[in-house]
Protein backbone atom coordinates (compact mmCIF):
# COMPACT_ATOMS: atom_id res chain seq x y z
CA UNK A 1 0.00 0.00 0.00
CA UNK A 2 1.00 3.53 -0.98
CA UNK A 3 -0.12 6.77 -0.51
CA UNK A 4 -1.73 6.74 -3.90
CA UNK A 5 -3.63 3.45 -3.37
CA UNK A 6 -5.37 4.48 0.71
CA UNK A 7 -5.87 1.26 2.65
CA UNK A 8 -8.95 -1.01 1.79
CA UNK A 9 -11.50 -1.10 4.61
CA UNK A 10 -14.97 -2.04 5.10
CA UNK A 11 -17.20 -0.47 7.63
CA UNK A 12 -20.61 -1.53 8.74
CA UNK A 13 -22.82 1.06 10.52
CA UNK A 14 -26.27 -0.32 12.17
CA UNK A 15 -26.70 -2.59 9.30
CA UNK A 16 -30.27 -4.26 9.16
CA UNK A 17 -31.69 -5.88 6.62
CA UNK A 18 -35.46 -7.64 5.61
CA UNK A 19 -36.03 -10.01 3.12
CA UNK A 20 -39.89 -9.66 2.30
CA UNK A 21 -41.47 -12.54 2.33
CA UNK A 22 -44.09 -11.90 -0.63
CA UNK A 23 -44.96 -15.50 -1.72
CA UNK A 24 -46.67 -15.94 1.47
CA UNK A 25 -49.01 -13.51 0.93
CA UNK A 26 -49.34 -9.77 -0.82
CA UNK A 27 -47.11 -10.97 -3.87
CA UNK A 28 -49.74 -9.79 -6.34
CA UNK A 29 -51.17 -6.61 -6.65
CA UNK A 30 -55.02 -7.62 -6.51
CA UNK A 31 -53.88 -8.65 -2.41
CA UNK A 32 -51.94 -5.39 -2.12
CA UNK A 33 -55.06 -3.19 -3.51
CA UNK A 34 -57.27 -5.56 -1.48
CA UNK A 35 -55.25 -5.21 1.65
CA UNK A 36 -54.88 -1.52 1.64
CA UNK A 37 -58.84 -1.26 1.20
CA UNK A 38 -59.28 -3.54 3.89
CA UNK A 39 -57.10 -1.54 5.93
CA UNK A 40 -59.39 1.63 5.18
CA UNK A 41 -62.41 -0.16 5.92
CA UNK A 42 -61.51 -1.18 9.06
CA UNK A 43 -59.55 1.81 10.13
CA UNK A 44 -56.55 -0.01 11.94
CA UNK A 45 -53.22 -1.33 11.25
CA UNK A 46 -52.44 -4.71 11.89
CA UNK A 47 -50.49 -4.95 15.14
CA UNK A 48 -46.64 -5.38 14.56
CA UNK A 49 -46.62 -8.69 15.72
CA UNK A 50 -43.05 -11.15 16.62
CA UNK A 51 -42.92 -14.69 16.05
CA UNK A 52 -39.91 -16.33 16.73
CA UNK A 53 -37.02 -14.43 16.88
CA UNK A 54 -36.50 -13.30 12.79
CA UNK A 55 -39.58 -13.31 11.28
CA UNK A 56 -41.89 -9.99 11.78
CA UNK A 57 -44.69 -8.52 10.22
CA UNK A 58 -43.97 -4.85 9.32
CA UNK A 59 -46.42 -1.97 9.35
CA UNK A 60 -47.16 -2.63 5.24
CA UNK A 61 -48.03 -5.72 6.44
CA UNK A 62 -45.64 -7.62 4.90
CA UNK A 63 -43.95 -10.28 6.34
CA UNK A 64 -39.94 -10.03 6.30
CA UNK A 65 -37.43 -12.14 7.46
CA UNK A 66 -34.75 -10.12 9.82
CA UNK A 67 -31.54 -11.54 8.26
CA UNK A 68 -29.25 -9.40 9.44
CA UNK A 69 -30.08 -6.79 12.74
CA UNK A 70 -28.19 -3.72 13.67
CA UNK A 71 -24.47 -4.88 13.04
CA UNK A 72 -21.75 -2.68 13.68
CA UNK A 73 -18.51 -4.01 12.14
CA UNK A 74 -14.79 -2.26 10.90
CA UNK A 75 -12.28 -4.09 9.14
CA UNK A 76 -9.09 -2.75 8.25
CA UNK A 77 -6.80 -3.69 5.47
CA UNK A 78 -4.50 -6.43 6.45
CA UNK A 79 -7.63 -8.67 8.32
CA UNK A 80 -8.47 -12.20 7.46
CA UNK A 81 -11.80 -12.51 8.97
CA UNK A 82 -13.63 -15.72 8.94
CA UNK A 83 -17.45 -15.90 9.62
CA UNK A 84 -19.24 -18.58 11.31
CA UNK A 85 -22.42 -19.78 12.45
CA UNK A 86 -25.46 -21.84 11.82
CA UNK A 87 -27.11 -21.86 8.39
CA UNK A 88 -29.50 -18.88 8.35
CA UNK A 89 -27.24 -17.46 10.72
CA UNK A 90 -26.96 -14.17 8.00
CA UNK A 91 -23.01 -15.32 6.93
CA UNK A 92 -23.87 -15.00 3.27
CA UNK A 93 -26.43 -11.96 3.42
CA UNK A 94 -23.27 -10.54 4.81
CA UNK A 95 -21.20 -10.97 2.39
CA UNK A 96 -23.77 -10.04 -0.72
CA UNK A 97 -24.76 -6.88 1.62
CA UNK A 98 -21.18 -5.95 1.44
CA UNK A 99 -20.49 -6.94 -2.18
CA UNK A 100 -23.50 -4.47 -2.51
CA UNK A 101 -26.16 -6.58 -3.79
CA UNK A 102 -28.41 -6.51 -0.94
CA UNK A 103 -28.67 -2.67 -0.04
CA UNK A 104 -29.48 -2.13 4.12
CA UNK A 105 -32.65 -1.56 4.83
CA UNK A 106 -31.55 1.03 7.88
CA UNK A 107 -27.67 1.18 8.69
CA UNK A 108 -24.23 2.42 6.46
CA UNK A 109 -22.27 0.49 4.51
CA UNK A 110 -19.25 1.93 3.49
CA UNK A 111 -16.21 0.66 2.08
CA UNK A 112 -12.90 1.35 -0.06
CA UNK A 113 -11.06 -0.82 -2.64
CA UNK A 114 -12.35 -3.24 -5.91
CA UNK A 115 -14.32 -5.80 -4.48
CA UNK A 116 -14.54 -9.68 -5.70
CA UNK A 117 -16.72 -11.93 -4.39
CA UNK A 118 -16.41 -15.88 -4.86
CA UNK A 119 -20.56 -16.01 -3.76
CA UNK A 120 -21.85 -19.11 -5.95
CA UNK A 121 -20.03 -21.44 -8.03
CA UNK A 122 -21.68 -20.02 -11.28
CA UNK A 123 -21.29 -16.43 -10.27
CA UNK A 124 -23.53 -15.31 -12.91
CA UNK A 125 -22.63 -17.55 -15.60
CA UNK A 126 -25.50 -18.06 -18.57
CA UNK A 127 -25.46 -22.00 -18.45
CA UNK A 128 -26.73 -22.08 -22.01
CA UNK A 129 -23.09 -19.98 -23.40
CA UNK A 130 -20.43 -21.68 -23.95
CA UNK A 131 -17.35 -21.58 -21.52
CA UNK A 132 -15.36 -19.08 -23.72
CA UNK A 133 -18.49 -16.55 -24.29
CA UNK A 134 -19.03 -16.23 -20.58
CA UNK A 135 -15.18 -15.67 -20.33
CA UNK A 136 -15.95 -13.00 -22.87
CA UNK A 137 -18.95 -12.18 -20.98
CA UNK A 138 -17.22 -11.72 -17.76
CA UNK A 139 -13.85 -9.90 -19.18
CA UNK A 140 -16.45 -7.32 -20.80
CA UNK A 141 -18.22 -6.40 -17.98
CA UNK A 142 -14.68 -6.33 -15.95
CA UNK A 143 -14.23 -3.97 -18.79
CA UNK A 144 -11.11 -5.38 -20.48
CA UNK A 145 -10.30 -4.80 -23.79
CA UNK A 146 -10.15 -8.06 -26.50
CA UNK A 147 -6.20 -8.11 -26.03
CA UNK A 148 -6.95 -8.69 -22.29
CA UNK A 149 -9.67 -10.92 -22.68
CA UNK A 150 -7.86 -13.30 -24.66
CA UNK A 151 -5.06 -13.29 -22.14
CA UNK A 152 -7.87 -14.03 -19.62
CA UNK A 153 -9.24 -16.70 -21.60
CA UNK A 154 -5.91 -18.28 -21.73
CA UNK A 155 -5.27 -18.02 -17.91
CA UNK A 156 -8.91 -19.28 -17.00
CA UNK A 157 -8.99 -22.14 -19.91
CA UNK A 158 -5.29 -22.98 -18.59
CA UNK A 159 -6.39 -23.30 -14.39
CA UNK A 160 -10.29 -25.03 -15.82
CA UNK A 161 -8.44 -28.13 -18.09
CA UNK A 162 -11.48 -27.62 -20.18
CA UNK A 163 -10.03 -28.25 -23.39
CA UNK A 164 -13.14 -29.01 -26.19
CA UNK A 165 -15.67 -28.37 -23.97
CA UNK A 166 -14.92 -24.60 -24.03
CA UNK A 167 -16.99 -24.48 -27.22
CA UNK A 168 -19.82 -26.25 -25.62
CA UNK A 169 -22.57 -25.32 -23.06
CA UNK A 170 -21.99 -25.08 -19.27
CA UNK A 171 -25.32 -26.31 -18.63
CA UNK A 172 -23.65 -30.04 -19.71
CA UNK A 173 -20.50 -29.38 -18.02
CA UNK A 174 -20.19 -31.35 -14.81
CA UNK A 175 -20.22 -30.19 -11.73
CA UNK A 176 -16.45 -30.13 -11.20
CA UNK A 177 -16.20 -28.45 -14.79
CA UNK A 178 -18.61 -25.75 -13.67
CA UNK A 179 -16.78 -25.04 -10.62
CA UNK A 180 -13.39 -25.05 -12.17
CA UNK A 181 -14.69 -22.28 -14.60
CA UNK A 182 -16.20 -20.25 -11.78
CA UNK A 183 -13.41 -20.32 -10.37
CA UNK A 184 -11.05 -20.03 -12.70
CA UNK A 185 -12.73 -16.79 -13.55
CA UNK A 186 -13.18 -15.36 -10.10
CA UNK A 187 -9.99 -15.40 -8.84
CA UNK A 188 -8.35 -14.35 -12.59
CA UNK A 189 -8.40 -10.64 -10.62
CA UNK A 190 -6.65 -10.02 -7.93
CA UNK A 191 -9.28 -7.63 -5.63
CA UNK A 192 -8.16 -5.58 -2.89
CA UNK A 193 -11.35 -7.19 -1.07
CA UNK A 194 -12.00 -10.64 -1.39
CA UNK A 195 -15.45 -12.17 -0.46
CA UNK A 196 -15.92 -15.89 -0.31
CA UNK A 197 -18.59 -18.13 0.63
CA UNK A 198 -17.99 -21.63 1.57
CA UNK A 199 -18.44 -23.43 -1.78
CA UNK A 200 -14.94 -23.04 -3.14
CA UNK A 201 -13.67 -25.66 -0.88
CA UNK A 202 -16.00 -28.55 -2.28
CA UNK A 203 -14.73 -30.18 -5.02
CA UNK A 204 -12.36 -33.41 -5.61
CA UNK A 205 -9.02 -33.46 -3.76
CA UNK A 206 -7.31 -32.85 -7.31
CA UNK A 207 -9.27 -29.65 -7.65
CA UNK A 208 -9.00 -28.29 -3.90
CA UNK A 209 -5.26 -28.99 -4.12
CA UNK A 210 -5.15 -26.71 -7.40
CA UNK A 211 -7.89 -24.40 -6.19
CA UNK A 212 -5.72 -23.85 -3.14
CA UNK A 213 -2.27 -23.24 -4.84
CA UNK A 214 -4.34 -20.08 -6.99
CA UNK A 215 -6.16 -19.12 -3.53
CA UNK A 216 -3.41 -18.69 -1.78
CA UNK A 217 -1.72 -16.76 -3.74
CA UNK A 218 -4.81 -14.23 -4.09
CA UNK A 219 -5.65 -13.97 -0.52
CA UNK A 220 -2.28 -13.26 0.25
CA UNK A 221 -1.90 -10.30 -2.05
CA UNK A 222 -5.52 -9.26 -1.51
CA UNK A 223 -5.75 -6.87 1.55
CA UNK A 224 -9.22 -7.92 3.00
CA UNK A 225 -10.38 -11.33 2.77
CA UNK A 226 -13.60 -12.39 4.32
CA UNK A 227 -14.84 -15.81 4.37
CA UNK A 228 -17.82 -18.11 5.34
CA UNK A 229 -16.84 -22.05 6.24
CA UNK A 230 -18.08 -24.42 8.15
CA UNK A 231 -13.95 -25.95 8.35
CA UNK A 232 -12.21 -25.23 11.42
CA UNK A 233 -9.28 -26.37 10.36
CA UNK A 234 -9.55 -23.75 6.92
CA UNK A 235 -10.48 -20.79 9.57
CA UNK A 236 -7.84 -21.55 11.91
CA UNK A 237 -5.37 -21.56 9.16
CA UNK A 238 -6.09 -18.50 6.91
CA UNK A 239 -8.06 -16.20 9.33
CA UNK A 240 -6.26 -13.62 12.27
CA UNK A 241 -9.85 -12.81 13.06
CA UNK A 242 -13.45 -14.66 13.65
CA UNK A 243 -16.93 -13.10 13.69
CA UNK A 244 -19.85 -15.63 14.79
CA UNK A 245 -23.17 -14.62 13.87
CA UNK A 246 -26.47 -15.75 15.34
CA UNK A 247 -29.81 -14.99 14.18
CA UNK A 248 -28.65 -11.97 12.65
CA UNK A 249 -26.22 -10.57 15.10
CA UNK A 250 -22.89 -10.83 16.10
CA UNK A 251 -22.78 -12.59 19.25
CA UNK A 252 -18.49 -12.71 19.01
CA UNK A 253 -15.52 -10.92 17.98
CA UNK A 254 -11.94 -11.42 18.34
CA UNK A 255 -8.93 -13.20 17.67
CA UNK A 256 -9.24 -16.80 15.63
CA UNK A 257 -7.97 -18.82 18.93
CA UNK A 258 -10.10 -17.25 21.56
CA UNK A 259 -13.51 -17.33 19.37
CA UNK A 260 -13.03 -20.75 17.86
CA UNK A 261 -12.62 -22.27 21.15
CA UNK A 262 -15.37 -20.34 22.49
CA UNK A 263 -17.62 -21.59 19.36
CA UNK A 264 -16.79 -25.32 19.82
CA UNK A 265 -17.43 -25.08 23.57
CA UNK A 266 -20.49 -23.95 22.77
CA UNK A 267 -21.29 -26.37 20.28
CA UNK A 268 -20.15 -29.46 22.71
CA UNK A 269 -22.50 -28.18 25.00
CA UNK A 270 -25.45 -28.08 22.51
CA UNK A 271 -25.07 -31.41 21.27
CA UNK A 272 -24.94 -32.65 24.87
CA UNK A 273 -27.84 -31.04 25.56
CA UNK B 1 -17.47 24.73 -1.53
CA UNK B 2 -19.36 24.16 0.94
CA UNK B 3 -22.47 23.76 -0.81
CA UNK B 4 -20.79 21.71 -2.73
CA UNK B 5 -19.43 19.30 0.30
CA UNK B 6 -23.10 19.75 1.92
CA UNK B 7 -24.46 18.09 -1.23
CA UNK B 8 -22.00 15.86 -1.35
CA UNK B 9 -22.35 14.29 2.13
CA UNK B 10 -26.51 14.77 2.35
CA UNK B 11 -26.66 13.09 -0.76
CA UNK B 12 -24.09 10.68 -1.53
CA UNK B 13 -26.20 8.04 -0.16
CA UNK B 14 -29.76 9.25 -0.97
CA UNK B 15 -31.77 6.57 -3.42
CA UNK B 16 -31.53 9.82 -6.30
CA UNK B 17 -28.07 9.58 -6.22
CA UNK B 18 -27.80 6.46 -6.29
CA UNK B 19 -30.34 5.62 -9.31
CA UNK B 20 -28.46 7.98 -11.36
CA UNK B 21 -25.37 6.43 -10.45
CA UNK B 22 -26.81 3.33 -10.99
CA UNK B 23 -27.73 4.77 -15.01
CA UNK B 24 -24.58 6.58 -15.60
CA UNK B 25 -22.26 2.96 -14.79
CA UNK B 26 -24.84 0.87 -16.68
CA UNK B 27 -24.40 3.22 -19.92
CA UNK B 28 -20.70 2.34 -19.25
CA UNK B 29 -21.05 -0.92 -19.43
CA UNK B 30 -22.59 -0.34 -22.97
CA UNK B 31 -20.17 -2.83 -24.49
CA UNK B 32 -21.12 -5.81 -22.23
CA UNK B 33 -24.82 -5.04 -22.40
CA UNK B 34 -24.72 -5.19 -26.48
CA UNK B 35 -22.60 -8.43 -26.20
CA UNK B 36 -25.19 -10.06 -23.44
CA UNK B 37 -27.75 -8.38 -26.06
CA UNK B 38 -26.21 -10.62 -28.99
CA UNK B 39 -26.48 -13.23 -27.02
CA UNK B 40 -29.70 -13.52 -25.99
CA UNK B 41 -30.77 -13.62 -29.92
CA UNK B 42 -27.74 -16.05 -30.52
CA UNK B 43 -29.45 -18.55 -27.89
CA UNK B 44 -32.78 -18.07 -28.76
CA UNK B 45 -32.69 -19.12 -32.27
CA UNK B 46 -29.86 -21.87 -31.56
CA UNK B 47 -30.52 -25.09 -32.85
CA UNK B 48 -33.46 -23.77 -35.27
CA UNK B 49 -32.90 -24.01 -39.18
CA UNK B 50 -33.69 -20.66 -40.02
CA UNK B 51 -32.05 -18.87 -37.32
CA UNK B 52 -33.51 -15.56 -36.55
CA UNK B 53 -35.00 -15.71 -40.04
CA UNK B 54 -37.48 -18.38 -38.31
CA UNK B 55 -39.57 -15.26 -36.82
CA UNK B 56 -38.95 -13.06 -39.53
CA UNK B 57 -40.62 -15.76 -42.26
CA UNK B 58 -43.37 -15.93 -39.42
CA UNK B 59 -43.98 -12.21 -39.31
CA UNK B 60 -44.00 -12.38 -43.45
CA UNK B 61 -46.79 -15.20 -43.31
CA UNK B 62 -48.81 -12.93 -40.84
CA UNK B 63 -48.59 -9.98 -43.33
CA UNK B 64 -49.58 -11.37 -46.61
CA UNK B 65 -52.20 -13.27 -45.02
CA UNK B 66 -53.26 -9.80 -42.49
CA UNK B 67 -52.54 -7.69 -46.12
CA UNK B 68 -55.16 -9.68 -48.34
CA UNK B 69 -57.89 -10.70 -46.00
CA UNK B 70 -57.97 -7.02 -44.63
CA UNK B 71 -57.47 -5.32 -47.80
CA UNK B 72 -60.58 -6.85 -48.89
CA UNK B 73 -62.68 -6.35 -45.78
CA UNK B 74 -61.34 -2.47 -45.91
CA UNK B 75 -62.13 -1.95 -49.61
CA UNK B 76 -58.79 -1.07 -50.31
CA UNK B 77 -56.24 -1.67 -53.05
CA UNK B 78 -53.50 -3.92 -51.89
CA UNK B 79 -50.91 -1.98 -54.12
CA UNK B 80 -52.06 1.10 -51.50
CA UNK B 81 -52.96 -1.31 -47.93
CA UNK B 82 -49.68 -4.30 -48.34
CA UNK B 83 -46.70 -1.93 -47.71
CA UNK B 84 -48.90 0.44 -44.63
CA UNK B 85 -49.20 -3.28 -42.96
CA UNK B 86 -46.07 -4.96 -43.50
CA UNK B 87 -44.57 -1.83 -41.82
CA UNK B 88 -47.00 -1.59 -39.07
CA UNK B 89 -47.27 -4.72 -37.92
CA UNK B 90 -43.24 -5.00 -38.38
CA UNK B 91 -43.24 -1.78 -36.10
CA UNK B 92 -45.39 -3.36 -33.63
CA UNK B 93 -44.89 -6.46 -33.38
CA UNK B 94 -40.96 -5.91 -33.02
CA UNK B 95 -41.41 -2.67 -32.08
CA UNK B 96 -43.51 -1.75 -29.37
CA UNK B 97 -45.26 -4.85 -28.16
CA UNK B 98 -41.88 -6.90 -27.72
CA UNK B 99 -40.25 -3.76 -25.51
CA UNK B 100 -43.48 -3.68 -23.60
CA UNK B 101 -43.67 -7.69 -22.88
CA UNK B 102 -39.95 -7.96 -22.26
CA UNK B 103 -39.62 -4.44 -20.35
CA UNK B 104 -41.42 -6.82 -17.90
CA UNK B 105 -39.09 -9.90 -17.65
CA UNK B 106 -36.41 -6.97 -17.70
CA UNK B 107 -35.23 -7.64 -14.12
CA UNK B 108 -36.81 -11.41 -13.33
CA UNK B 109 -34.90 -13.11 -16.36
CA UNK B 110 -31.60 -11.60 -14.86
CA UNK B 111 -31.83 -12.53 -11.57
CA UNK B 112 -29.62 -15.24 -11.30
CA UNK B 113 -26.52 -12.61 -12.04
CA UNK B 114 -28.00 -10.06 -10.35
CA UNK B 115 -28.08 -12.42 -6.84
CA UNK B 116 -24.70 -13.12 -7.66
CA UNK B 117 -22.61 -10.40 -8.93
CA UNK B 118 -23.27 -5.96 -8.19
CA UNK B 119 -24.13 -4.62 -11.41
CA UNK B 120 -25.64 -1.45 -12.32
CA UNK B 121 -29.30 -2.49 -13.04
CA UNK B 122 -29.70 -0.28 -16.02
CA UNK B 123 -27.56 -2.52 -17.55
CA UNK B 124 -30.51 -5.18 -18.33
CA UNK B 125 -32.64 -2.30 -19.15
CA UNK B 126 -29.65 -1.62 -22.14
CA UNK B 127 -29.33 -5.45 -22.83
CA UNK B 128 -33.00 -5.99 -23.62
CA UNK B 129 -33.27 -2.60 -25.86
CA UNK B 130 -30.22 -3.46 -27.55
CA UNK B 131 -31.92 -7.18 -28.09
CA UNK B 132 -35.22 -5.86 -29.40
CA UNK B 133 -33.76 -3.15 -31.80
CA UNK B 134 -31.10 -5.58 -33.25
CA UNK B 135 -34.70 -8.03 -33.64
CA UNK B 136 -36.41 -4.97 -35.34
CA UNK B 137 -33.98 -4.24 -38.02
CA UNK B 138 -33.76 -8.04 -38.84
CA UNK B 139 -37.53 -7.65 -39.27
CA UNK B 140 -37.43 -4.17 -41.20
CA UNK B 141 -36.56 -5.81 -44.41
CA UNK B 142 -40.23 -7.40 -44.70
CA UNK B 143 -41.26 -3.80 -45.15
CA UNK B 144 -38.06 -3.08 -47.35
CA UNK B 145 -39.36 -6.21 -50.13
CA UNK B 146 -42.43 -5.04 -50.44
CA UNK B 147 -42.00 -1.58 -50.71
CA UNK B 148 -39.32 -3.11 -53.44
CA UNK B 149 -41.62 -4.95 -54.98
CA UNK B 150 -44.68 -2.54 -54.96
CA UNK B 151 -42.17 0.20 -56.60
CA UNK B 152 -42.51 2.63 -53.25
CA UNK B 153 -39.76 5.21 -52.68
CA UNK B 154 -40.15 7.00 -49.39
CA UNK B 155 -37.46 9.52 -50.51
CA UNK B 156 -35.58 11.24 -48.32
CA UNK B 157 -37.97 11.80 -46.12
CA UNK B 158 -37.81 8.85 -44.66
CA UNK B 159 -34.36 9.77 -42.85
CA UNK B 160 -36.82 11.63 -40.82
CA UNK B 161 -38.02 8.31 -38.97
CA UNK B 162 -34.25 8.68 -37.18
CA UNK B 163 -35.07 10.85 -34.64
CA UNK B 164 -38.61 8.91 -34.09
CA UNK B 165 -35.78 5.72 -33.82
CA UNK B 166 -34.19 7.49 -31.18
CA UNK B 167 -37.57 8.77 -29.17
CA UNK B 168 -37.89 4.75 -29.29
CA UNK B 169 -34.49 4.14 -27.61
CA UNK B 170 -35.14 6.26 -25.10
CA UNK B 171 -38.65 5.25 -24.22
CA UNK B 172 -37.82 1.61 -24.33
CA UNK B 173 -35.33 1.80 -22.12
CA UNK B 174 -37.90 3.49 -19.37
CA UNK B 175 -40.25 1.33 -20.08
CA UNK B 176 -37.82 -1.66 -19.02
CA UNK B 177 -37.09 0.45 -15.85
CA UNK B 178 -40.52 0.93 -15.15
CA UNK B 179 -42.28 -2.44 -16.14
CA UNK B 180 -39.09 -4.20 -14.85
CA UNK B 181 -39.56 -2.68 -11.63
CA UNK B 182 -43.23 -2.99 -11.15
CA UNK B 183 -43.42 -6.44 -12.66
CA UNK B 184 -40.74 -7.74 -10.31
CA UNK B 185 -42.52 -6.63 -7.18
CA UNK B 186 -45.85 -7.42 -8.28
CA UNK B 187 -46.30 -10.36 -10.35
CA UNK B 188 -49.37 -10.61 -12.13
CA UNK B 189 -48.35 -7.34 -13.93
CA UNK B 190 -46.71 -9.12 -16.91
CA UNK B 191 -50.31 -10.92 -17.55
CA UNK B 192 -52.17 -7.92 -17.41
CA UNK B 193 -49.84 -6.00 -19.78
CA UNK B 194 -50.03 -9.06 -22.20
CA UNK B 195 -53.66 -8.47 -22.17
CA UNK B 196 -53.33 -4.62 -22.76
CA UNK B 197 -51.02 -5.33 -25.46
CA UNK B 198 -53.89 -7.36 -27.24
CA UNK B 199 -56.53 -4.75 -26.83
CA UNK B 200 -54.19 -1.66 -27.68
CA UNK B 201 -53.48 -3.28 -30.99
CA UNK B 202 -57.37 -3.27 -31.55
CA UNK B 203 -57.49 0.57 -30.82
CA UNK B 204 -54.37 1.63 -32.46
CA UNK B 205 -54.14 2.13 -36.20
CA UNK B 206 -51.91 -0.83 -36.49
CA UNK B 207 -54.21 -2.91 -39.58
CA UNK B 208 -56.10 0.18 -40.00
CA UNK B 209 -55.17 3.43 -41.28
CA UNK B 210 -55.90 6.31 -38.96
CA UNK B 211 -57.86 8.03 -42.11
CA UNK B 212 -60.39 5.30 -41.84
CA UNK B 213 -61.34 6.94 -38.36
CA UNK B 214 -62.78 9.68 -40.61
CA UNK B 215 -64.08 12.77 -38.56
CA UNK B 216 -63.02 11.08 -35.48
CA UNK B 217 -59.29 11.47 -36.29
CA UNK B 218 -59.15 14.77 -33.93
CA UNK B 219 -59.40 11.98 -30.67
CA UNK B 220 -56.38 9.32 -32.47
CA UNK B 221 -54.05 11.48 -30.31
CA UNK B 222 -55.09 10.83 -27.23
CA UNK B 223 -54.03 7.11 -27.41
CA UNK B 224 -50.17 7.42 -26.92
CA UNK B 225 -49.50 4.85 -29.03
CA UNK B 226 -50.60 6.55 -32.43
CA UNK B 227 -47.93 9.15 -31.97
CA UNK B 228 -45.62 7.08 -30.53
CA UNK B 229 -45.64 4.85 -33.25
CA UNK B 230 -46.13 7.50 -36.23
CA UNK B 231 -42.98 9.26 -35.60
CA UNK B 232 -41.39 6.45 -37.10
CA UNK B 233 -44.12 5.06 -39.08
CA UNK B 234 -45.51 8.33 -40.77
CA UNK B 235 -41.74 9.34 -42.54
CA UNK B 236 -41.19 5.81 -44.07
CA UNK B 237 -44.13 5.72 -45.46
CA UNK B 238 -43.82 9.13 -47.10
CA UNK B 239 -45.62 11.40 -45.36
CA UNK B 240 -44.78 14.49 -44.40
CA UNK B 241 -43.79 15.73 -40.69
CA UNK B 242 -46.88 16.37 -38.59
CA UNK B 243 -45.59 18.43 -35.99
CA UNK B 244 -48.64 18.16 -34.12
CA UNK B 245 -47.90 14.19 -34.17
CA UNK B 246 -44.59 14.87 -32.29
CA UNK B 247 -45.53 16.96 -30.16
CA UNK B 248 -47.85 15.06 -29.28
CA UNK B 249 -45.17 11.68 -28.73
CA UNK B 250 -42.80 13.97 -27.05
CA UNK B 251 -45.49 14.65 -24.19
CA UNK B 252 -46.23 10.83 -23.25
CA UNK B 253 -42.55 10.14 -23.58
CA UNK B 254 -41.87 12.97 -20.88
CA UNK B 255 -44.94 11.51 -18.85
CA UNK B 256 -43.39 8.22 -19.53
CA UNK B 257 -39.76 8.64 -18.23
CA UNK B 258 -41.01 10.60 -15.06
CA UNK B 259 -43.16 7.58 -13.95
CA UNK B 260 -39.89 5.44 -15.12
CA UNK B 261 -37.57 8.11 -13.24
CA UNK B 262 -39.80 7.55 -9.89
CA UNK B 263 -40.49 4.19 -9.81
CA UNK B 264 -37.32 2.94 -10.29
CA UNK B 265 -35.69 5.44 -7.60
CA UNK B 266 -37.70 4.30 -5.19
CA UNK B 267 -37.37 0.49 -6.12
CA UNK B 268 -34.01 0.11 -7.45
CA UNK B 269 -32.80 -0.14 -3.55
CA UNK B 270 -35.18 -3.04 -3.57
CA UNK B 271 -35.11 -4.83 -6.64
CA UNK B 272 -32.52 -7.75 -5.35
CA UNK B 273 -34.65 -8.54 -3.03
CA UNK B 274 -37.57 -8.79 -4.98
CA UNK B 275 -36.38 -11.14 -7.63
Amino acid sequence: MNEFNPASFIKLEHLSIDFPLFQLESRSLKKALFSKAGKIISGQQKQHQRTGAEIATTGNNDIVIQALRDINLSIQSGERVGLIGHNGAGKSTLLRAITGIYEPNSGHISSRGSIEALLSTNAGMNPLLSGRENIYLRGKRMGLSNKQIQTLEKDVEEFAELNEFMELPIKIYSSGMTMRLGFGLSTSVIPNILLMDEWFMAGDSNFQEKAKKRLVSIVNKAEIVVLTTHSLPILKEWCNRIIWLKAGQIIADGPTEEILNEYKHTMETDSLS
Amino acid sequence: MTLLTKINNSTMNSRYYQALIDVIEGFKLWRLAFSLGWFDIKLRYKGSALGPLWITSTSAAMIATMGIIYSSLFKMDLHEYLPFIALSTVLWQHGISTTLSDGCQCFLQANDTIHSIKLPFFLQALRTITRNAIILSFNLVIPAIVFYVFNIHPGWNALLSIPGFALWLVDGLAICLLLGCICARYRDIPQIINSFIQVIFYVTPIIWLPSQLKHHITYLVYNPLYPIIDVVRAPLLGQTLDLRVWAYAIGYSIIIWIAAGYVFIRARGRLAFWI
